[in-house]
């Protein structure tokens, strides 16, 4: 009796198993039609600031559009490492969110939308009357072959120089606007005793970063596109020079920055450890929210050496992948997030201006309103380290090459990997 | 219990009546065994080795973006891997860290055994002291860790005050240095932080491992060792440590199969460090295949990872299997 039990039991769990294995597909087909689809909003925003923002959009939409469920979506992890992986191996799987953060610039257009995953946004974008209320500089970086893909949220500088002031002015130093003046002040904070330059490069994007701006201030925009499109050889002279001038800012650096993450480089500025650093503007928001350092009072800002009036942008977007069930529903979320209102509502809390230049100035703080203005200015150009300027690929190898670079100082060696990695860009 | 086996003397025809039925029982058995073994079979069929032939094909393709492309690239991507610095230079991370660290697991291992085989007071207090950290996952050791070890606090803070160096974890010496394809061959400095927490983590399985071996070793044997007139520490170095040589085994196989496939201790403490002096294979595949989207040079270095755990993990498997019959 016992001995025939165990068998149906062992039959049946192998057809169980059988079933489940033929299940997986059949399932994805109809279900997603039903009008119980949710709208599952994918990003990386979990940090402190960005996830009172985004809760605060989805808030503004459920007021909106109090039919459509929405979910939020995010995987944590930092810069979106994380996130990524996982977004990857839903859409090659067909199984695309709803929307999702993706920053705009090569990792939209040579990554989804070149893979034939996105669909094109030009009708909302005639519809909300947008064409005119972005800068076109920033809708060429969301477009591939004349179609436009994605709706960016917000703006983040890249090439930003943050000082204490107060050891500024103990050491009386006046804030440096070119190469010379930097190293001029960097060697009088070395002989006072402060470390000139706060780095952390536990994760190598932000030596890339440091380089980027270091690039940007010795090509120019120009040619600092050019490098993007093959026009410019990373082989060139030019590129060299800034090789050289980074390797330079590099002897002034903190001696453990390879065990340091950002917001520990962040700290030693905020604390008076050390005099500068070259992060993002996310780095305000830990000044302000983190380190409760009050604007301007506490910490100061400039432009990295010789980039006065140009913008390094990263700005995130969100787009419609091919194979939703409900793109209506995404086209209104979409178009939530592009309006005034949304921006408006959410960047004050991530502590990014808003991508449109008719917001509304007087929500954001003494830093916002100034980077608002300069964005209205400035010639914006596509961040390398945070994949705006080219592919991820090509994105990896450079901040290989970077990591190596740091340590080895071998600027011909440099300049070779990066030239390398550029047959990456098509 | 068998019968068979429980009965001693059989008539001729009785032996037969009883091979008969066992033969019986066990084709029955048989049939069981096969059903509740099958599904098992499947599962390990496909997720396991279907996964890793998959893994294998796909190391030989060209799929390195985003859309996947299966047409046959050969050995490139292997080829790209073994000129490759950061791959070089996990390579050596790799050997050097597999080296130190079992060695150190093994001598704290034996040393920590033997005390506590000394017939002291709380010994289950002590093995739980020993063992306990086995029961933390690599990564919360890997930040306890790096906070321990960081230049800016922790033990270096101390260090740094009586006049010591505190400089070693973040350090991109190689020793001795010695030029070797694009790398500089040699033990990394910074490798050893990672090894201590490896270390702090892994050495309690080692002495359960020990103890366990030391409580199998008949008192006999010493008490014979030491009638023949051998001192407490010839007792051990030539007798008992011989006779532990089958622990010994089974420790490095498990340390090592550990150490070239780690990944979560180095991700959580170091990360790669500077010039990869503290990167190894795990997280190299990790960072080129979900952030760099080259999915065929991933594979490669799964597949170089997978053979490198083969060396060690194959012949044991036939040893063993030997052994057995």
């Amino acid at each position: 009796m016992k001995v025939r039990k165990l068998k149906f039991m062992s039959l049946l769990l192998v057809l169980a198993m059988v079933l489940a294995a033929c299940n997986s597909d059949s399932s994805s087909g109809d279900e997603k039609k039903d009008k119980d689809a949710k709208l599952d909003i994918f990003s990386w925003w979990t940090g402190a600031g960005e996830e009172d923002g985004l809760n605060a959009l989805i808030d503004l939409f459920k007021e909106k559009h109090p039919d459509v469920k929405v979910e939020n979506a995010a995987v944590a992890g930092g810069a979106g490492t994380n996130a990524k992986a996982v977004l990857a191996s839903r859409m090659q799987g067909d199984d695309p969110p709803a929307t999702f953060q993706v920053h705009g610039g090569a990792e939209l257009n040579e990554g989804w939308v070149a893979a034939g995953k996105m669909e094109p946004l030009n009708d909302l974008y005639d519809e909300e009357g947008w064409n005119d209320k972005f800068p076109q500089d920033l809708i060429d970086m969301v477009s591939k072959d004349g179609n436009i893909y994605s709706v960016p949220v917000n703006i983040h500088r890249g090439n930003v120089l943050w000082y204490n002031t107060k050891v500024f002015e103990e050491n009386g130093i006046e804030v440096p606007t070119t190469f010379d003046e930097w190293f001029a002040a960097a060697d009088k904070l070395k002989e006072a005793g402060v470390t000139p330059l706060a780095l952390g490069d536990k994760e190598p994007w932000t030596a890339t970063q440091l380089f980027e701006s270091t690039l940007l201030g010795v090509l120019g925009p120009d040619d600092y596109n050019k490098l993007f499109t093959g026009e410019l050889s990373f082989k060139d002279d030019k590129v060299k020079e800034a090789a050289e001038t980074f390797k330079k800012m590099l002897s002034y650096i903190n001696e453990d920055h390879s065990s340091r993450n950002w917001q520990d480089a962040s700290q030693m500025v905020a604390n008076g450890e050390a005099a500068m650093n070259v992060m993002g503007d996310w780095a305000k928001g830990y000044f302000v929210n983190d380190l409760n350092l009050k604007v301007k009072e506490d910490f100061g800002w400039t432009e990295t050496p010789e980039t006065e009036g140009e913008f390094m942008v990263i700005t995130d977007t969100f787009g419609l992948p091919k194979g939703v069930s409900n793109p209506d529903d995404v086209k209104k979320f979409l178009s939530v997030l592009g309006s005034v209102e949304g921006q408006d509502v959410f960047n004050p809390l991530k502590g990014s201006i808003p991508a449109r230049t008719d917001s509304d100035v007087s929500k954001y703080d003494a830093y916002g309103q100034e980077t608002i203005e300069d964005f209205k200015q400035a010639s914006l150009v596509p961040s390398l380290a945070h994949g705006s300027a080219a592919p991820e690929g090509f994105l990896t190898k450079v901040n290989q090459a970077v990591n190596i670079f740091v340590t080895q100082q071998d600027v011909e060696q440099f300049t070779d990997s990066l030239d390398q990695a550029s047959g990456e860009l098509k | 219990m068998d019968p068979v086996r429980s009965s001693v003397k059989h008539t001729p025809s009785e032996l037969k009546v009883a091979t008969k039925r066992t033969k019986k029982a066990l084709t029955k058995d048989h049939l069981m065994a096969i059903g509740f073994l099958t599904p098992s079979l499947i599962l390990i069929a496909v997720f396991v080795y279907g996964f890793i032939g998959w893994t294998g094909y796909v190391s030989l393709s060209n799929w390195n973006s985003l859309v996947p492309d299966f047409s046959f690239a050969g050995l490139q991507n292997y080829i790209y891997l073994f000129k490759d610095f950061r791959f070089q230079a996990d390579l050596r991370n790799t050997l050097f860290f597999t080296i130190l660290f079992i060695l150190t697991v093994i001598v704290i291992g034996i040393v920590l055994a033997i005390l506590l085989d000394q017939k002291i007071r709380q010994e289950s207090l002590f093995r739980n002291i020993f063992f306990f950290p086995m029961a933390l996952s690599f990564v919360v050791t890997g930040v306890v860790w790096q906070w321990l070890l960081n230049p800016s606090t922790g033990v270096n803070l101390f260090l740094s005050k009586i006049g010591l160096d505190s400089k070693w974890y973040t350090d991109t010496t190689i020793i001795p240095g010695v030029s070797w394809g694009k790398i500089e061959f040699g033990i990394p400095v910074a490798i050893i932080a990672i090894v201590i927490a490896a270390v702090w983590q892994m050495t309690g399985f080692s002495v359960a491992m020990y103890l366990a071996g030391l409580r199998g070793i008949p008192e006999e044997v010493r008490e014979a060792a030491r009638i023949d007139g051998a001192s407490e520490f010839q007792v051990y170095w030539k007798v008992i440590l011989p006779l532990l040589r089958p622990i010994t085994i089974s420790v490095v196989i498990i340390m090592a199969h550990i150490s070239l496939k780690i990944f979560d201790l180095i991700y959580a403490m170091t990360g790669s460090g500077a010039n990869y002096v503290t990167d190894v294979p795990g997280v190299y595949m990790y960072e080129t295949t979900f952030r760099g989207n080259y999915y065929a040079n991933g594979a490669a270095i799964a597949i170089i990872m997978l053979l490198s755990v083969a060396i060690f993990i194959v012949p044991y498997l036939i040893s063993s299997r030997k052994g057995e019959s």
